[in-house]
């Protein structure tokens, strides 16, 4: 069974990644649905940038993190100056990188449910009486709800594997930034170490495929979903 | 006058006009495929803005180019019936039916959902999902739905396309009742020249010019 160090990964490792989807939902929901539904020069350049962390190294993204919200790094001072928040070897500076890791993958999910509604579905609620912010809450976002879901699972599960932006940014600290995947890394460079690599590497598997089959059951489930997958 | 409608709106390579004024029960659109039909009907229902003119229905202006009104879909009391239907697939047919209901102004609602559904013989349907409706019950839920808005009048685009012989049958009377019966002004759209003689009271052709 899992020690009680080993224990304390595991939910280091939820507690990043749990907040970094949280943390990622307004802002994907929000580019998703520019993405989707908004028509304004500069689609295209957004539309890249979102995807950029997916291409990018992932060592170059820590360390664009690292000068943007480093100590000295202008958002990280104002984070640290107007929040009291501080990133540096901090789980929370874990969570912002698995969060950034996390986006495209979030837009993508969320932008494919926004596209499958219907306007036409939209257009009939108007003419049945309804505002625009009603049309929303009792259309558009029922109708996209399933996707929007399997986009947060699918962006909890990228986060729960994120390894190179992370150590690249904030180091690795055990009990502080020390999550799965670099405890597996660093298990490797202890001899004899093989019982617990396999321990961790195990549960990360399990994680991930449950992760990945509660993704397509929600897709599935919408019945939008019929012949689309969000990978 | 039920209906006084002058537009136009170029769509692309196309030139929709139209001018009509009807005080018919039933004013059928009657054209050919493409025409520009629906487009008319969307611009009725606030869905298509009109390059210009002006239209007014039951005393109402709705919108004019002229002195720049232009009322909001939602505020326009059409009750609109699809020719895909629409029904909400999220929504069981009460809920679709009472989605209208529920955002109508109580003191100006003439219908209840037990007369709509006495009306349309919709009983049975209520605890049903919309994907396992037939075509011509979804039709008759559609109909219901828009009733149960509390239009002014119902706009109808093609209600009988997707049915087969039977079902257009049973749809025709249930229009032939909403004309005769609720007195609801109707405007209604179609290509088929049997349908709409048998229908209208007014038939208004329509064509598009292309440039």
């Amino acid at each position: 069974m899992l020690s009680a160090e080993e224990w304390g990964i595991v939910l280091l490792s939820l507690k990043v990644s749990g907040v970094a989807v949280l943390l990622c939902l307004p802002i994907a929901f929000g580019l998703a649905w520019l993405l989707a539904r908004g028509r304004f020069p500069g689609r295209v350049v957004l539309d890249a940038l979102v995807h950029l962390p997916l291409v990018l190294p992932p060592v170059v993204t820590g360390w664009l993190l690292l000068l943007a919200f480093g100590n000295n790094g202008p958002a990280g001072r104002w984070f640290s100056e107007a929040l009291g928040i501080s990133f540096m070897f901090r789980w929370t500076g874990a969570a912002l990188a698995a969060a950034v890791m996390a986006l495209p993958l979030m837009v993508r999910a969320m932008r494919l449910s926004i596209e499958a509604v219907d306007p036409k579905l939209e257009q009939a609620a108007e003419t049945l009486g309804a505002s625009r912010a009603h049309v929303f809450a009792t259309i558009t976002l029922p109708l996209a709800l399933p996707g929007l879901l399997a986009g947060m699972v699918l962006g909890f599960a990228r986060s729960l594997g994120e390894f190179g932006a992370t150590i690249t940014f904030v180091s690795n600290i055990p009990g502080e930034t020390q999550t799965l995947p670099i405890a597996i890394y660093s298990a490797l460079q202890v001899p004899g170490s093989e019982a617990v690599v396999t321990r961790l590497a195990i549960l990360s598997v399990a994680l991930s495929l449950a992760a990945l089959i509660a993704s397509e059951t929600l897709v599935r489930r919408s019945g939008q979903g019929r012949g689309r997958h969000v990978l | 006058m039920s209906f006084e409608v002058r537009v136009e709106k170029r769509l692309g390579e196309r030139m929709i006009a139209a001018e009509f004024v009807s005080d018919a029960g039933l004013t059928a659109l009657f054209g050919l495929s493409g025409a520009g039909k629906t487009s008319l009907l969307n611009m009725v229902a606030g869905l298509l803005r009109p390059d210009a003119g002006r239209i007014v229905v039951d005393g109402s202006v709705l919108f004019d180019s002229a002195t720049g009104i232009d009322v909001p879909a939602r505020a326009r009391r059409v009750g609109y019936v699809f020719q895909d239907g629409r029904l909400f697939p999220h929504k069981r047919v009460k809920d679709n039916l009472l989605y209208g209901w529920a955002l109508a102004d109580p003191a100006q609602r003439w219908m209840d959902l037990d007369e709509a559904v006495r009306f349309l013989g919709i009983g049975p349907l209520l605890n049903r999902w919309p994907r396992t409706l037939s075509g011509g019950e979804a039709q008759r839920v559609a109909i219901g739905r828009a009733l149960l808005s509390a239009p002014h009048m119902l706009l109808m685009d093609e209600p009988l396309a997707s049915l087969d012989r039977g079902r257009r049958e049973e749809i025709m009377q249930v229009i032939e009742r909403l004309r005769d019966e609720l007195k609801l002004p109707i405007l209604y759209v179609s290509h088929d020249r049997d349908e709409v003689e048998r229908l209208a009271t007014l038939i208004v052709p329509v064509e598009s010019h292309g440039f």
